[in-house]
């Protein structure tokens, strides 16, 4: 017999389900609860950087939208700081700046839409530099448990090709899909992610 | 006399990374047997990561996020009187896999009426809704990591897996812990259902003990005597390694 090592176990994960809503953004589930609700804006007007939004759609294995998905962001500023007690760099963090959001996709289009500024650059492990993205966790009715991805930026293509976790995926070709296309519509930055949960598209999904 | 040291910083004691989800106790994306995964669930394997700053660190709320009755579902969208069902208090613990207690984390619940009919406007089964109840809540757990909700206890309902497929009561929980790496959905299932058994969405999980981490026993002591019962559930997020190392400046 040997001394036994008493960890506890992960509670194990379930479906978010079709009611996501209902409990993770009230509002957009047809009713009103609370006085505070959380959104897809992760930036407030005093927040430095250039504003920018993350449009896309999440598409399952038959090539159709999930129009019931709902995603969470999270990112630094866009000095590449976290909002967080461990994130030890000597940089600022706004005020109005959580760095998360919480994003439901239209239940018609299946869009997403994250309304937010471009984040910088943040410390990799061992002194290396990630080029800058934005970390994502997408629940839906059909998805057991949170699947985890990255937006990088396309216009960051010197700091993409240096990045370890891109350069981490063996498949060049599979890079991409953690990629989102810049554009300009109306003065308004907008960055195009669709996810693809299956199929020769697949999304680099990450198990951190 | 001096004595002769390496010139090198003494190694100390930080939190690292977090342990290594066991993905053994976790559904795996594809189970045909809830039906609706087929087809929303990646083929290609997870890319495993080594945790950098961006999966280390989280949200963090507080308590001006929350209103005052946002943990109680029995008066947070009562309007002219209390819901109608037994009236239960939900509570336990959030804590790591060392048993650490996880403090002022955001927890979220949301679920069924009494008839298991959702106040959501995708809802159409023919339970009535209730018009005193919202079924949706949250809280920040306390310095210990012990959280409440006080409810109605949710009714079961038809989903439309097989035709008479029903769903165990639940309630669905959102929880956060420090990091991003740790966050999780889960659902919560009462002690004596027999519909646990038979549920597609719980056989998704692939381990007994598992399943069984998911049910809630009736907690007497709990209880408010007269007026409303309590069930426990106790919720384990990842834990996290101490690293020995260096005391050098670095980025992670």
């Amino acid at each position: 017999m040997v001394q036994p090592l008493n960890y506890f176990k992960e509670t194990p994960s379930q479906t978010a389900g079709p009611y996501v809503h209902i409990g993770l953004a009230p509002a957009y589930a047809g009713f009103d609860i609370f006085e505070n609700n959380f959104s897809n804006v992760v930036a407030g007007p005093n927040t430095k950087g250039e504003r920018i939004k993350v449009k896309g759609r999440v598409i399952d294995g038959t090539g159709a939208p999930v129009r019931d998905v709902m995603l969470e962001s999270w990112q630094a500023n866009s000095e590449g700081k976290y909002n967080h007690p461990e994130d030890s760099q000597d940089k600022a963090v706004e005020d109005d700046f959580l760095g998360w959001g919480r994003i439901c996709s239209d239940f018609e289009s299946g869009v997403y839409t994250i309304d937010t500024i471009k984040p910088g650059s943040v410390p990799g492990r061992n002194g290396a530099i990630q080029a800058p993205h934005i970390s994502l966790w997408i629940v839906a009715r059909g998805i057991n448990i949170g699947l985890q991805t990255r937006v990088y930026f396309s216009d960051e293509a010197s700091a993409n090709a240096k990045d370890p976790v891109l350069n981490f995926v063996e498949q060049a070709d599979r890079r991409k899909t953690l990629i989102a296309e810049r554009s300009e519509e109306n003065g308004e930055v907008i960055y195009t992610f669709d996810i693809h949960l299956q199929g020769e598209q697949e999304t680099v999904f990450f198990d951190v | 006399m001096t004595i002769e040291r390496p010139n090198r910083p003494a190694m100390v004691r930080k939190p690292g990374e977090y342990f290594q989800r066991d993905r053994d106790i976790h559904p795996p994306a594809f189970t045909p047997g809830y039906k609706t995964s087929v087809t929303r669930s990646p083929q290609k394997a997870l890319l495993s990561l080594e945790q950098s700053l961006s999966e280390m660190t989280g949200p963090v709320f507080n308590h001006n996020a929350l209103g005052e009755l946002d943990h109680d579902m029995i008066l947070n969208y009562a309007k002219d009187g209390e819901p109608i069902g037994q009236r239960i208090i939900v509570h336990g613990r959030v804590m790591d896999e060392s048993g650490k207690g996880i403090p002022h984390t955001l927890v979220e619940a949301w679920q069924a009426n009494a008839g298991g009919r959702y106040r959501h406007k995708k809802d159409t089964y023919l339970a009535p809704i209730d018009p005193n109840f919202g079924g949706c809540g949250r809280c920040l757990t306390d310095e210990d990591g012990y959280y409440f909700f006080r409810t109605i206890k949710p009714g079961p309902y038809p989903w439309r897996n097989y035709i008479n497929s029903w769903r165990p009561a639940h309630i669905h929980l959102s929880i956060f812990g420090p990091s991003f790496s740790q966050r999780l959905i889960t659902q919560m299932y009462f002690e004596g259902d027999p519909l646990i058994d038979i549920c597609p969405i719980v056989k998704t999980i692939p381990d007994e003990d598992a399943i069984k981490r998911l049910i809630a026993p009736m907690d007497l002591n709990a209880s408010v005597p007269l007026d409303c019962r309590a069930y426990k559930f106790d919720i384990v997020l990842r834990g996290r390694r101490s690293t020995l190392f260096e005391n050098r400046l670095e980025g992670n």
